[in-house]
């Protein structure tokens, strides 16, 4: 979405968990939209607002980020973004901050930063509701010592607020950015260490003084800054070569010079920053530390939840509870639905008369879609359970407990997070690796990722299970079902970890990690949050692959219809002489050995666009085949499928374990391997996961198959 | 002594840090800098990361990164 110069438009900046998601949609509505940033998978979220007065603006939610300092992925954009505002490239007409009013220094410790860049800047205190009577900080003083616009405080949770923030904007907007000097005193050893960059700053790019001083401190506190100036120039934004050159020098002379004096340039900035807010905010500094050793009720909870024993063994409990739930929560709306598709098939087949249209019309399209919007509860409930765990700040923990066994296989505690999601799909889950700072640590969860079962697999999970899985108790109270599907999570999730250790042995990369991740209070999800990003990617999921899967549909329909045979030769499948049934005919011989027929061929292929669309692939197949005018039911289509040669069901309960672990390994869906693309810059890494997972696959099947008949099942 | 000897639920000063720049920028950012009063509040299961609490907040680092920071107790 391009922004539109008439309006004015506002930038939401803040540190992770400080509330933006929640004053973004509180501002917003549903006026939003998601894209992302160009080149680049961060999610980048634009939205329409109103002032009070009725007048519209732009807000733009920019990643949460601790500092302007380019570290991670994430803080790099912001960083880039804001260097492209202070040299004039579509700046903000206002950034709005957001604080957390429970942890004052260290969010403002960005607002310092912000407050540098001659953009009006409002503070959206938020999270007020969580201050009790301790709050003794003058705002206005606070405002004017930061040199900025306004400190409006409020609650994203309570709705209180924003009525002032929305009046604060529209001021700061109209009014004039004040002028103002650098706030931090710079003693003399530092100031003139810093004047040589600072004058040019002043002199080549036009910044003022204060900006000037800031951009000068940043530059010698960090070396990646100049990376981004760097890049700036190549885009022309900057000066040339000369001026890069120049730049660096001077940044070295600064450097060597403060080196001389004893100043520990390194972590220069920060320091003279924290202690310049520590001055200014000396009621909350004593506050805090007479807290220390007081027991938070967050800490409290934490003592059970991630406690030695009980922490890991609650979240296991947890893990087994969400997918046990996904199972029985969703069976009835997805009862309705499937009545509701059955119903509109038998109106379309009573409102129009018998032809290609309706053939096309029920047996392609109603019943493609069909088979897919059923699992749609599914999705949307483990969706609700894995945004639930994210906003009331378990997943911290999560990462927290198992970084020391993640470590071990060679990844991170926070591919904890990337991997759960990958439960629910795996491209989030890619695109939100970002968060890890090292290279390698990011590349093997990347590779290990789509082992991770799924939504799209769920349907395939599903529809195997309840038609040839019987639902029996085991053990008295467990039920077979829900047992065979926690089995395939496993299996996927065993083989991932035992993948990961063996590539971190293999792949050599050059890059350090840390772990230095904050665990935010518990806080209550904003149900309204919660259930608005459900819908989205909901949305999400029934849109992009819901397109697939009509195209797929009705290429499907076509390849199973034509040609037509004139003579039907009795117990001959039609399909069995159609376009699709000779390309399943010919991949047969191969998968032949894996328990799978022809029919199933056919879905192999298809699911490669996207694996759900076995799916329905396998509802066009029989409904073309049953000559019946009705949706057939395609569970009982499968269990009462005979294999002509021999008379006995085509697909028993060894087939659809063969078949399922087929898809907990296989590497089929092709936008997972585009977002690989996009992420590791080639097109080596997503071949090679293709390649090793197929393989894994395929192997995996044949031991299933061929062990299980050896065994005498089948 | 570094954090890494300090005790679950004892508190320290912040003394210095050793070690690599990219921790010690993280680390500062957030404003866990010289003469900051922290609390090791716990290590997590498996001797894995340690918790502490600073400035209000909470924050969690690795043990061999713990090792890189001088305390004074
Ligand atoms: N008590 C309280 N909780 C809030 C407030 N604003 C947000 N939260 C909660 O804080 C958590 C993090 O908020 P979110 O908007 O996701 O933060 P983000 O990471 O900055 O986008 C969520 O659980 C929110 O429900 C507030 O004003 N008061």
């Amino acid at each position: 979405m391009k922004i539109n110069t008439q309006k004015s438009w506002v930038a939401l900046v803040g540190n992770p968990n400080s509330g933006k998601t929640a004053i973004f949609n509180l501002l917003t509505g549903l006026n939003q939209k998601v894209s992302n940033y160009p080149g680049v998978t961060v999610e980048k979220k634009i939205g329409t607002a109103h002032f009070n007065d009725g007048n519209q603006f732009n807000l733009l939610d920019l990643p949460g980020t601790y500092s302007l300092t380019p570290e991670s992925m994430d803080e790099r954009i912001v960083t880039e973004q804001v260097l492209h505002w202070i040299h004039g490239h579509e700046p903000p007409n206002t950034i709005i901050s957001v604080v957390d009013a429970t942890n004052l220094s260290r969010n403002l410790y960005l607002t310092t930063q912000l407050a540098d860049l001659g953009i009006p800047v409002v503070v959206a205190l938020n999270m007020m509701d969580m201050v009790k009577d301790e709050f003794s900080i003058n705002l206005e003083t606070l405002a004017t010592d930061l040199g900025i616009a306004a400190i409006v405080p409020m609650s994203a949770t309570e709705k209180w607020g924003q009525k002032e923030l929305l009046d604060a904007l529209q001021k700061s907007i109209a009014g004039e950015t004040a002028e103002n000097s650098f706030p931090i005193f710079l003693n003399d050893d530092i100031a003139k260490a810093l004047y040589p960059l600072k004058e040019m700053f002043v002199e080549h790019l036009n910044y003022n003084e204060r900006l000037a001083n800031a951009q000068a401190l940043r530059l010698v506190t960090r070396k990646s800054t100049l990376e981004i100036y760097n890049d700036l120039s190549a885009n022309g934004m900057a000066k040339d070569e000369s001026f890069m050159r120049t730049l660096r020098e001077n940044r070295q002379a600064a450097v060597e010079a403060l080196e001389d004096v004893g100043i520990k340039h390194r972590i220069m900035e920060a320091t003279l920053r924290y202690e310049w807010l520590d001055s200014v905010l000396t009621t909350d500094r004593v506050h805090i530390d007479a807290k220390l050793t007081e027991m938070s009720y967050s800490e409290k909870v934490d003592k059970i939840l991630t406690h030695k024993w009980a922490g890991p063994a609650i979240f296991v409990l947890l893990l087994y509870f969400i997918f046990q739930s996904i199972f029985t929560w969703a069976t009835v709306p997805m009862d309705w639905i499937d009545r509701g598709v059955g119903w509109i098939g038998n109106q379309v087949l009573q409102l129009l008369s018998a032809g290609m249209l309706r053939d096309l019309l029920v047996e392609g399209v109603i019943a493609g879609v069909g088979a897919i919007l059923i699992f749609l509860p599914q999705i949307l409930i483990l969706m609700f359970f894995m945004t639930i765990l994210e906003d009331t700040g378990y997943m911290a923990r999560v990462a927290f407990m198992m970084d020391r066994f993640m470590t071990r296989i060679g990844l991170h505690g926070r591919s904890v997070l990337p991997l759960m999601s990958g439960y629910a799909c795996a491209i989030p889950g890619i695109m939100s690796t970002r968060t890890l700072d090292s290279w390698k640590e990011r590349l093997i969860t990347i590779l290990i990722l789509p082992l991770m079962s799924c939504s799209a697999r769920l349907p395939v999970y599903a529809l195997m299970i309840v038609a040839f899985i019987p639902a029996v108790q085991v053990f008295g109270f467990l039920n077979l079902q829900g047992l065979t599907l926690v089995a395939m999570y496993f299996l996927g999730t065993a083989t991932a970890f035992i993948l990961a250790k063996i590539f971190s042995i293999f792949i050599k990369v050059e890059s350090k990690s840390s772990f230095v991740m904050e665990l935010p209070p518990y806080r209550t999800p904003l149900w309204r949050s919660v259930l608005h990003q459900v819908f989205n990617r909901g949305k999400l999921f029934v849109v992009n692959a819901g397109k697939i899967i009509l195209a797929i549909s009705i290429v499907l329909w076509f390849l199973a219809s034509f040609p037509k045979v004139e003579e039907v030769v009795v117990n001959e499948n039609p399909i069995r002489t159609s376009y699709a049934g000779k390309i399943g005919h010919t991949i047969e011989p191969l998968i032949e050995p894996l328990g799978f027929d022809w029919k199933l061929g056919i879905g192999l292929i298809t699911s490669f666009a996207a694996r759900e669309v076995l799916v329905s692939t396998m509802a066009t197949i029989y409904n073309v085949q049953s000559d019946v005018d009705d949706v057939v039911q395609l569970k009982d289509a499968m269990k009462s499928d005979l294999n002509p040669k021999t008379g006995l069901p085509l697909y028993t309960p060894l087939v659809a374990l063969s078949l399922m672990v087929f898809f907990v390994f296989a590497a089929q869906c092709m936008a997972t391997f585009a977002i690989v693309r996009n992420e590791t810059n080639s097109w080596k890494w997503p071949l090679f996961m293709i390649v090793y997972m197929n393989g894994l696959a395929y192997g995996a099947s044949f031991i299933v198959y061929q062990g299980g008949l050896a065994l005498g099942f089948g | 002594m570094t954090l890494f000897d300090l005790k679950d639920g004892e508190c320290a000063t912040v003394q210095a840090f050793t070690g690599e720049m990219e921790l010690q920028s993280r680390l500062v950012e957030m404003g866990i800098l010289p003469g900051i009063k922290i609390r090791r509040i716990k290590t997590a299961p498996m001797n894995g990361p340690i918790e502490l609490k600073v400035r209000g907040y909470h924050v969690s680092l690795r043990q061999d990164d713990a090792c890189n920071i001088l305390i004074q107790q």
